[in-house]
């Protein structure tokens, strides 16, 4: 059914339709309509499952956790300093292998409290172990919603859906809300391995010592890398199903003969196709949105820049003391190609300032210099820089 | 043909009926008041139980990966989660109609101090958990350092009595009267000297629908400094002092007591313990230190009623007796 929907409400019914049994989550914006939809859609009788009102975020993330290894289909969001105060179990979750789905409305971090998007508190937990995807529009957020909870009970790793905070979770557009039918076609009956019960007792979370330990981390390691192919497969799937994809690991648009590349995340994908074909329609230009960050799909990237001679990072977060982070991921995992491209690391849209369509002429502009530009903070003259100065 | 199979002592034991929830085998210290405590708590809640074990000793002790203590499903997450981590699996259980009790294991650490917060939350949800607090009065997993729940004068790591200070300068937090005021169910305290007191009240804990909380004193021979084979006797010495009230309450209010046959000195209590050694000597601040254990101790008798009346039936010293059939109640 197309209709339009606000992205949280879209979410919302996406998530009932998936048929968790225990939601659990804490209220902070940008992500609070999505559970506040899902509690209206409970109460309304349209969804059958258990909504846990928990007293942090710290416990909307234990909450879940039980109950994925109780055997139910568990879900949360949260954003922001909600990501940061789950870090602790987040990573649990991921080392003890649970499939549970999790979408995060991202905003930025404090101090300065911000409530507006950046990507910070995805990338805070990067290396927690979670597999994390992120939606340039709101279809593909109901899409790779759905399709997060067939990947995490194939995979058994849990799946952060990154969804841009007010950009998209606040924003009505169109969306194809899929059909009951067709998401009970896609989506088998939660099923996990380990599920506790007395009449198999089993013992989960025990102390492991320096002589295994080694194994279990490379193993985390190994099957995340290994989960790119249930990413694609899924996708795929859902293709066949409904028509359309969420994004594969990497989606990429602009000719073949394009030079100069631009890779981003998230909903800012869409302002650049935007300002490409208004201010520079003349250019050939690749634009491309890493839908899957975790697991990094470093041969994907490696393809998809091919023949390119610069490639223009542009993200929403920062690495203080090293600049753009997933510029620092794409230079690494470029390192060796044969001919591979400069790699300039672009940071803007912090803590909700606006990308506008002239962001694309000045990306394009990085890509000029002698040198490769290492880390360019774009935009930075509305604070004068004396007054940064001063309130240090 | 009648054929007469001979079993040795540990092929009887093994076919006994009796349920244990907990293997022997698994590494606690020597005389560990918990290890005891939860051997105890599961053997009384029986098979169809899920446990959520927070971070700390009973965790390190029963679990050291590939080998496990555990005959009963069980899960260890966090330090200080295991009340919303059961909280969850309970709510799953629910859903699902599965009728298997949840409980939550923490020390003291975990439940009076960083796990606070998941247990105010999980009881005020009214979740169907019993949370049992093994209360050995101090972190003993990282080495013995004071916690919320360290009584007040006693020696640890990060509370060590010295020339200027005689250990721990706080009070040993009154955690029960806290969860008392949310008013839950069923909520008690009870020490490894009464283990038939325990299985009751786990028993009680098990039959209610809703939270409810036990608080079980276990003395830790490597943390209280005393020999392995006192565990019992420390315990028993804490509650006959007035230092260790054993009480039951309903909806917040008090409903029993296990009352104190013959009331000791703190001094009893304290001399069998490392802990406190530096409080028995003459000096000012031990006399001081010792007139202030004293005083709280009388003033939990006085709160609690916990002196034995004529005709009492079950004091401090039958709850010990254990009879064919179980503890005299
Ligand atoms: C967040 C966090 N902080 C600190 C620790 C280290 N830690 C592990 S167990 C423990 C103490 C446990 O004390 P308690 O709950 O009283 O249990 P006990 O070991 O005494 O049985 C501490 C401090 C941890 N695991 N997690
Ligand atoms: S340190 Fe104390 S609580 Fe821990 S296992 Fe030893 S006796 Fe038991």
């Amino acid at each position: 059914m197309r209709a339009a929907f606000e992205g949280s409400q879209a979410i919302a019914r996406a998530v009932a339709r998936c048929r968790p049994q225990v939601v659990a989550a804490y209220p902070i914006t940008p992500q609070t309509h999505i559970v506040e939809g899902i509690a209206k859609l409970v109460a309304d009788g349209e969804a059958d499952c258990e909504v846990v009102s928990v007293e942090s975020e710290f416990a909307a993330a234990s909450v879940v956790l039980g109950a994925a290894v109780a055997g139910s289909r568990a879900y949360t969001a949260t954003a922001s300093q909600g990501v940061l105060l789950m870090a602790e179990v987040l990573y649990n979750i991921a080392g003890m292998r649970v499939p549970l789905v999790l979408t995060c409305a991202n905003r930025a971090v404090s101090a300065p409290i911000n409530i507006w998007n950046d990507h910070q508190d995805a990338m805070a937990v990067r290396d927690a172990g979670w597999i994390q995807l992120f939606c340039t529009d709101n279809q593909e957020a109901v899409d790779t919603t759905i399709q997060a909870f067939r990947i995490t009970q194939e995979t058994e790793l849990p799946v952060m859906v990154c969804v841009d905070g007010f950009i998209l979770t606040h924003l009505f557009e169109p969306v194809d809300l899929p059909s009951q039918e067709q998401i009970d076609m896609f989506l088998p009956p939660y099923r996990f391995s380990r599920t506790l019960d007395p009449r198999r007792p089993l013992t989960l979370g025990t102390l492991v010592g320096p002589e295994h330990y080694t194994e279990v981390r490379a193993q985390l390691h190994g099957d995340l890398e290994a989960a790119a192919e249930a990413i694609l497969k899924a996708d795929a799937d859902w293709a066949d199903l409904v028509g359309r994809r969420a994004g594969g690991l990497i989606k990429s648009d602009g000719p073949h003969t394009a030079r100069i590349g631009v890779l981003t995340l998230g909903s800012v994908y869409g302002t650049l196709q935007e300002a490409a074909r208004e201010l520079v329609p003349d250019t050939p230009l690749r634009l491309m949105a890493l839908r899957c960050f975790r697991p990094f799909p470093a041969e994907a990237l490696r393809a998809a820049v091919d023949g390119l001679t610069d490639l223009v990072v542009l993200e929403r977060a920062i690495g203080p003391g090293m600049g753009g982070i997933l510029a620092t991921e794409v230079r690494a995992a470029l390192a060796g190609l044969r001919d591979a491209p400069r790699v300039h690391g672009a940071v803007a849209g912090l803590g909700g300032r606006d990308i506008p369509l002239d962001i694309l002429p000045r990306l394009l502009a990085l890509a000029d210099a002698a040198e490769p530009v290492r880390c360019s903070v774009i935009d930075l003259q509305k604070m004068p820089p004396a007054r940064l100065g001063a309130d240090r | 043909m009648s054929k007469t199979t001979v079993l040795d002592l540990r092929e009887l034991r093994r076919r006994q009926p009796r349920f244990t929830g907990m293997d022997p085998g698994h590494r606690a210290c020597q005389g560990c008041g918990q290890s005891l405590a939860a051997h105890i708590v599961t053997e009384a809640a029986g098979p169809d139980v899920i446990v959520a074990n927070a971070t700390g000793c009973l965790e390190v002790f029963s679990t050291p990966w590939p080998q496990t203590a555990w005959r009963v499903p069980w899960i260890h997450s966090l330090f200080e989660n295991a009340a919303a981590l059961a909280a969850g699996i309970e709510t799953a259980l629910k859903q699902q109609g599965r009728p298997t009790k949840m409980l939550a294991f923490a020390g003291d650490g975990g439940t009076f101090d960083i796990g606070f917060q998941t247990l105010s939350g999980m009881i005020e949800r009214g979740h169907n958990v019993l949370y049992v607090c093994f209360d050995n009065e101090a972190y003993m997993n990282t080495g013995v350092q004071r916690s919320s729940s360290t009584p007040h004068a006693a020696a640890t790591t990060t509370s060590p009595a010295g020339r200027m200070r005689p250990g721990k300068r706080h009070l040993k937090k009154d955690l029960l009267a806290i969860i008392a005021a949310h008013h839950l169910p069923y909520a008690a305290t009870a020490t490894v000297a009464y283990p038939g007191d325990i299985k009751a009240k786990v028993r009680r804990a098990m039959a209610i629908e809703g939270p409810t909380f036990l608080m079980i004193h276990a003395p830790c021979p490597l943390g209280w400094v005393h020999a392995p084979e006192l565990t019992i006797k420390v315990a028993r010495a804490g509650v006959e002092t007035g230092l260790t009230p054993i009480v039951e309450l309903e909806r917040g209010k008090l409903v029993s007591v296990l009352p104190i046959r013959e009331k000791r000195p703190v001094t009893d209590y304290l001399r069998l313990q490392g802990r406190f050694r530096h409080l028995l000597g003459d000096d000012p601040v031990a006399v001081q230190e010792r007139e202030h254990l004293q005083a709280l101790a009388d003033h939990n008798i006085e709160t609690y009623g916990l002196l034995a009346r004529e005709g009492d039936v079950r004091d401090s010293v039958t709850a010990a007796l254990v009879r064919r059939g179980g503890a005299i109640r």
